[in-house]
């Protein structure tokens, strides 16, 4: 079977909604965020397909900052968390409506 | 240059003095008092130099003279500031300055008791400057707008005590009267400028007399419509009902702004314009006075308020000023407002020292008997009887002759013939007046145990009752006729004292004639009446004229009801449609969906996530799929 670009896109677009799902639908904080991650990745995967396909290297250019990007947001984000989880004793998403008038 | 200067001076002290005391002073009795008098003091002097360099220096060195200031530029439309000083202006200025000085020197004794002492004088020094401020006024709208202020002021004054509902009301009715006849002289100015495009005097006064027909069709329209403002400064009929009440006020006002100089404004105002006034309006004007003056006349015969009844014989001898001023005599019209000035001034404060001896008693059939306790007030107030009535020598006389003179020459018999009977009127009211505060036995204890006032009210008394005298002998007419019409030449002054009789013998004559019976009809009925003999003679007619044959209530029942029942409509209009229907829409539909809106904002970050995901949903099938 030849694997062609719409593979890798049909993949991308599951893998996103995946993500997508768990962060709207997932509780836990930890998982949403994981989710998140997810969804980052599948746009990654979109990149380097369309870069293998077009024979253009930016698309991969590119991945390589979002990873490095990626890794310093992981870093904050979870870094939020533990405060928040520490301050709270609590990582689910229903305790914190503060924003909430 | 230095009679400029000098000019602005006169103008602008009571002003500064009006504005010192608002802002400093008032806790300073004695000397808001005295910069107020000083002020006005100050002004008279200066008038008094300023009237000696004109009459003394050569005669016709400089008959009209006027400085002015660009005040404001709109478009094409240009307005000075500037001060018109001629005879005429220069005469008023001694009346405002000279009469209003003489009552601001009583007032300091008059008020003395008052809380509101300072804020009483910063009062009349205000009401000075504006009436200043009309007479030097050399365009229509800074005399308009001097006209206005003089409102105010007279408002404030009128509603001194105005924790009086009486006083208060009477506040409100002067001015909104004097708003309605102003809104026919701004009518009035907007047509003159309209037609001649210029509001100056001289400018239109030039104009017309070029080319007499400038006003086209609307020469009498605008005439009438000017003749409205000073209808209700001057207190004509219809709009007459506001002079009586405004009597509520402290009597040095009534004395000052309701007898010697507010209500000549009118007078002056039509004098000052009268190039503007074709043959039909001074027609209509004339009878307007004449009819005045009759009317107000009959219901002073059955007035029992002593102010009152002064209050209704300024209306009747405004009437007569105004009647002069329809007949094309301003000179008799302005020789009578000056005298009038004089007598009035005196009467009221006459009547003021009365009311003061007896604890604020006004009804003249409560009193009697002062001549043995008042010696001064009662010699100066029937100086003052005289003159109004127009007893020879007396100003009065002359003045009122002056008047009459001018009916017969211009043939107009009807006018000479009423003009003749009010004076017979104003004899019989003034000396049924007189007769019963002054002469016979005390009717109360308070007449009983009345004394004379201090010397700084009787000194103004004195003073004035001394021009009430000497007012038609010294040459005031004299200084009119050179400003109003230059071919008449001056005559000495023994001649002048017999002039009524050489000039005009019938009307004179006529004149006394009708004096003497209405002195001896008062004398007759007054003498030693212990209650009012008239009603039972005269029925219906003397109870029509004791409820100023229902001039109040016939307003009540038409004008002002019928403002009222306009007043509901909108009112409810404005309460209904707009505040309920429109507002309340409005604020009810943005307070609906505010509330709607707010149920988005749940706090939870999946809702947000959820509606952001819906968000980019919704743009990707806007901007793909359809």
């Amino acid at each position: 079977m030849h694997v062609g670009l719409e593979h890798y896109l049909a993949v991308s677009a599951l893998l996103f909604c995946l993500g997508l799902l768990g962060v709207v639908l997932r509780r836990n904080l930890l998982v949403m965020y994981m989710s998140l991650e997810l969804m980052l990745n599948a746009a990654n995967l979109v990149l380097v397909a369309f870069s293998r396909f077009n024979h253009n290297l930016n698309g991969q250019v590119l991945v390589f900052f979002i990873i490095t990007v990626a890794a310093a947001e992981v870093a904050v984000g979870l870094a939020l968390i533990v405060a928040l989880c520490r301050k709270r004793q609590t990582a689910h998403v229903e305790d914190l409506t503060t924003m909430k008038l | 240059m230095i009679y400029a200067l000098l000019t602005w001076l006169i103008l602008f002290l009571p002003l500064f003095a009006a504005a010192g005391i608002t802002l400093f002073t008032l806790r300073w009795r004695t000397l808001s008092a005295l910069l107020s008098i000083g002020a006005i003091v100050i002004g008279f002097i200066l008038t008094v130099a300023l009237t000696l360099s004109v009459h003394l220096g050569t005669p016709n060195y400089w008959t009209s003279t006027e400085s002015i200031t660009n005040w404001l530029t709109i478009g094409n439309l240009s307005v000075d500031f500037g001060l018109k000083l001629d005879r005429l202006s220069l005469m008023m200025m001694l009346i405002v300055t000279g009469v209003g000085g003489a009552i601001h020197i009583y007032s300091f004794g008059y008020m003395h008791a008052d809380r509101g002492f300072s804020r009483f004088f910063a009062c009349l020094s205000l009401f000075t400057f504006s009436m200043l401020g009309i007479v030097l006024a050399n365009n229509f709208l800074m005399m308009f707008i001097f006209w206005e202020l003089v409102g105010v002021s007279s408002y404030l004054l009128i509603g001194f005590w105005y924790e009086k509902p009486s006083a208060a009301d009477a506040a409100k009715k002067a001015f909104f009267t004097n708003r309605l006849g102003d809104f026919g002289f701004l009518l009035g100015i907007l047509v003159a400028w309209s037609m001649l495009h210029s509001l100056s005097f001289t400018t239109l006064q030039q104009t017309l007399a070029a080319n007499p027909a400038a006003l086209g069709t609307a020469a009498s329209i605008a005439g009438l419509l000017i003749f409205c403002g000073a209808m209700g400064k001057s207190a004509q009929f219809p709009l007459h009902v506001w002079l009586p009440d405004a009597m509520e006020g402290p009597t040095p006002v009534s004395a000052l702004i309701h007898a010697a100089t507010m209500v000549a404004a009118g007078v002056y105002m039509l004098c000052r314009t009268l190039f503007l006034f074709n043959a039909t309006a001074l027609h209509i004007i004339a009878y307007i006075g004449v009819f005045t003056a009759l009317l107000a006349a009959l219901i002073a015969v059955q007035q029992n308020d002593i102010k009152r009844i002064l209050a209704y014989s300024t209306l009747s001898q405004l009437g007569y000023m105004v009647m002069a001023v329809g007949l094309a005599g301003p000179t008799p019209a302005m020789f009578h407002l000056t005298t009038h000035a004089f007598f009035k001034a005196l009467l009221f404060l006459g009547a003021g020292s009365v009311i003061h001896a007896l604890n604020e008693e006004q009804d003249i059939w409560k009193m009697g008997g002062l001549c043995k306790k008042m010696g001064i007030t009662f010699w100066t107030f029937l100086v003052g009887t005289l003159a109004l009535s127009g007893v020879p020598p007396f100003s009065g006389f002359y003045s009122k002759d002056s008047i009459l003179a001018q009916a017969l020459e211009q043939k107009n018999y009807p006018l000479f013939t009423l003009g003749a009977a009010v004076a017979g009127l104003t004899t019989f009211y003034m000396f049924r007046l007189f007769y019963v505060a002054f002469v016979g036995k005390p009717r109360t204890e308070a007449a009983g145990h009345a004394h004379e006032s201090p010397a700084v009210m009787t000194g103004p008394l004195i003073v004035l009752a001394v021009f009430a005298v000497i007012g038609g002998i010294i040459p005031i007419s004299e200084i009119y006729l050179s400003q109003f019409d230059a071919q008449k030449s001056a005559i000495p002054l023994v001649q002048r004292i017999i002039e009524p009789f050489t000039a005009s013998p019938v009307g004179a004559l006529i004149g006394i004639a009708f004096v003497a019976v209405g002195f001896l009809a008062a004398r007759i009925l007054y003498q030693n009446a212990a209650t009012d003999p008239l009603p039972a003679k005269l029925g219906g007619l003397a109870t029509a004229m004791k409820n100023r044959f229902y001039f109040d209530e016939i307003y009540e029942a038409t004008f002002i009801r019928a403002h009222d029942s306009i007043a509901a409509v909108f009112d409810f209009i404005d309460r209904w449609v707009v505040d309920w229907f429109c507002l309340g829409l409005v604020r009810g539909g943005t307070d609906f969906s505010g509330r709607a809106l707010r149920l988005m904002q749940t706090g939870n970050l999946q809702t947000y996530a959820f509606l952001f995901v819906l968000g980019v949903a919704a743009v990707l099938w806007f901007v793909l799929g359809r």
